[in-house]
């Protein structure tokens, strides 16, 4: 059983960290697999956890980058009423985009947090020894190729954490041409998620698609709900979305943990 | 004879200081057009960025083949420049290679060692002079370069080439003279390059070598006061202007949009009513995002300046690939040119007088706007740490909170978030109905 923060909080207790799970892996069916597969990791290696619940809303991040500050500002100064009422310290999330805002944009609005992607969380509880695998899990041998989401890599330059969680899976890493800072974006940053693209010759997501594809991956690992959608949409444009398949890291471990 | 050739040099000499500081002086006018932001902080930090990314051209090195080149191109501009100061004394006191005295036997191995660099250069150059005009790189045909900058790019390698063909040429016809016993003609050892060609004065008359030496001392020296003076109307002011901006270049994560106090403060007011009553009332309407130039930050309107036109950050950037109307290079030429038509308006006025444009619809369009996934993909890729995605953002803020102009989709999401807290249109209720199936 999940608990929120509402909950800790009456009964005068505070969790080790809040999981922030965003719209996206609240909301969105594909997306809330992931968070299923993180919060089941983070019960697994008996990692305290909260979740805000119906008190969690929209960071602000799509409506601040289409360039509604007003919204923006009120779902930040809200969430940080919220978050600094129940003394939050520490924060995890699975959404490059949440984490972002999170991290470098509250706390201009005084809201100052620890604030930590679920990529990176993971990596430390690998190091930790909490997250132990099991014999020959489904990826070894398997070659896997690596999205580097906009907001976690260029944005706030976190590349090597989630390349150093898929090595505990045994599986060939394969790199794009455009990887790490060369990244190229899926095509949902800047509000574009909510919105058609606009003319062009081909769609951002079937051009990455079509460069993940090619790499002879069977794996695309993701870090980001949005990166997911898009880059699921991108692999079945290149009708090959029955070998290929598109996983968040978490998901990838979670299904192979012991 | 001698008095009327220090005459001439003075004057052209002047001319050309003069012209170039009055350029400049409009330029730092124009760039402080832009709204204020102090950009002060850890020095530390900015010293460290200039060294690194100015001097250092750390971000070239991510296609370190041109980046050999370039470095070779710039540091033998840079350096081959000493060899400027003695020419200019040389001008004004009507004297011949002033240095030789001074230096003595060190003389011969730098002026040689300026010479290997100026054959650096010159292939740099004329390697470039290639990938621009005869390789058919995606970056260089894009119609961004149409017209004026295409050309502008080429003139400037070709004017490099020839300057150091000039030096070189100099120099050789002024070995041959030494070699002559020419009294006027110094002996100053022998330089390594030039040194090599004496033999294709061989045949010439004294009066005709010493022609060539004074024909290409002058068009070198007259070519670079007129190069400097060509630098601020053209891409290649970035020489200097590299420098400055990668000591202002942002220090914040990437991912971070810039503040805006106004909005906080007012949505503040909305939220907590009680504060109201204490809070100083405002007596401007503040403005939201950027229309024009003026609404930009001085550093945005540095960047537009400091732009050579490389256009790296169009190659990466995602909505270009796809064949969106997007390019960064052309919002950053566009700031400049719109920068250019205000600063000629000022000149012309004294004071900015309405023209009836702005930045925004008659340079940038909102189709272009609206293409960006601030994926960070262009500032990444600027060598000179220019951010077109700033510039975006602050149009795409006036457009949506001063015009009310977004897609309808936008308008949806937004209106989404306001009343359910999510961007879709989703029940509040049901934000944690995925515990459910845990």
């Amino acid at each position: 059983m999940i608990k929120t923060m509402a909950e800790y909080a009456a009964n005068g207790e505070t969790p080790e960290v809040l999981f922030w799970v965003g719209c996206a892996g609240s909301f969105d069916q594909r997306a809330q697999k992931i968070t299923r597969a993180f919060a089941t990791i983070l019960e697994k290696v008996g990692v305290q956890f909260a979740i805000l619940g119906k008190e969690e809303t929209c960071t602000g991040d799509p409506a601040r980058r289409a360039g509604n500050e007003f919204i923006f500002q009120m779902m930040a100064q809200n969430n940080i009423q919220v978050l600094n009422m129940y003394g939050v310290k520490k924060i995890v999330t699975a959404c490059p985009h949440c984490f972002n805002t999170l991290k470098n944009e509250y706390p201009a609005l005084g809201g100052n947090y620890e604030v930590i992607h679920h990529t990176t969380f993971l990596q430390s509880l690998i190091d930790q020894g909490k997250i132990t695998m099991q014999e020959g899990g489904t990826f070894k041998g398997k070659k896997i190729t690596y999205h580097d989401s906009c907001y976690l890599g260029r944005a706030n330059n976190i590349y090597e954490a989630p390349r150093k969680v898929l090595e505990l899976l045994d599986a060939e890493l394969v790199e794009m041409k455009r990887c790490r800072s060369n990244g190229l974006c899926c095509g949902a940053g800047g509000a574009q998620m909510f919105k058609e693209e606009e003319k062009g010759t081909t769609r951002i997501n079937i051009e990455r698609g079509h460069e993940a594809v090619a790499t002879g991956a069977s794996v695309i690992a993701s870090n980001c709900p949005f990166c997911m959608t898009m880059l699921t949409d991108g692999v079945k444009e290149t009708g090959r979305e029955d070998e290929v398949k598109v996983l968040d890291i978490a998901e990838m471990i979670a299904a192979n943990m012991k | 004879m001698r008095i009327v050739q220090e005459l001439l040099f003075i004057i052209a000499f002047g001319m050309a200081v003069f012209l170039f500081s009055t350029k400049v002086r409009q330029i730092r006018r124009n760039i402080l057009l832009g709204r204020d932001k102090d950009l002060n902080d850890h020095p530390d930090l900015r010293w460290k960025n200039l060294l690194l990314l100015a001097f250092g051209q750390k971000k070239m090195f991510r296609n370190p083949l041109v980046a050999v080149l370039h470095f070779f191109v710039y540091a033998g501009f840079l350096i081959i420049n000493l060899e400027i100061l003695e020419i200019i004394l040389d001008g004004i006191l009507g004297t011949h290679r002033l240095f030789v005295p001074v230096l003595g036997s060190l003389y011969p191995v730098l002026i040689s060692l300026f010479e290997v660099l100026a054959v650096l250069v010159l292939s740099g150059c004329a390697i470039f002079l290639v990938r621009r005009n005869i390789l058919k790189l995606k970056r260089f045909l894009s119609k961004d370069l149409n017209g004026w900058p295409r050309s502008d790019a080429n003139y400037i390698l070709i004017t490099e080439i020839v300057l150091m063909l000039l030096f070189l040429t100099m120099n050789a016809a002024d070995q041959e003279m030494q070699s002559r016993g020419s009294e006027h003609y110094i002996a100053t050892g022998h330089f390594w390059i030039s040194g090599m060609f004496t033999s294709l004065f061989h045949g010439m008359s004294d009066s005709s070598v010493m022609a060539v030496e004074r024909a290409c001392w002058w068009l070198h020296i007259l070519g670079i006061l007129a190069f400097l003076n060509y630098l601020p109307y053209s891409k290649h002011l970035h020489i200097v202007l590299a420098f400055p901006n990668a000591y202002y270049a942002s220090l914040e994560p990437a991912g971070e949009m810039e503040n805006m106090p106004a909005v906080q403060h007012e949505v503040q007011l909305m939220l907590q009513p009680e504060l109201a009553a204490s809070a100083p009332a405002s007596d401007t309407m503040p403005k939201f995002g950027a229309k024009d130039v003026f609404d930009l930050t001085w550093k945005n309107l540095l960047d537009a300046y400091s732009c050579t036109e490389c256009g790296r950050c169009s190659a990466a950037c995602p909505a270009n690939i796809t064949g969106k109307l997007l390019s960064p290079r052309k919002i950053m030429m566009d700031t400049r040119d719109r920068l250019e038509e205000v600063g000629r308006n000022i000149n012309a006025n004294k004071t900015f007088t309405d023209d009836g444009k702005t930045l925004l619809r008659d340079y940038i369009s909102e189709e272009e706007l609206r293409a960006c996934t601030t994926c960070n993909a262009c500032v990444q890729e600027c060598p000179v740490s220019i951010s077109p995605l700033d510039i975006i953002l602050q149009l795409r803020r006036h457009l949506v909170m001063e015009e009310s102009s977004a897609p309808a989709e936008w308008t949806g999401m937004f209106s989404n978030i306001e009343n359910n807290m999510a961007p879709w249109k989703f029940s509040m209720d049901d934000r944690d109905k995925w515990t459910e199936n845990m």
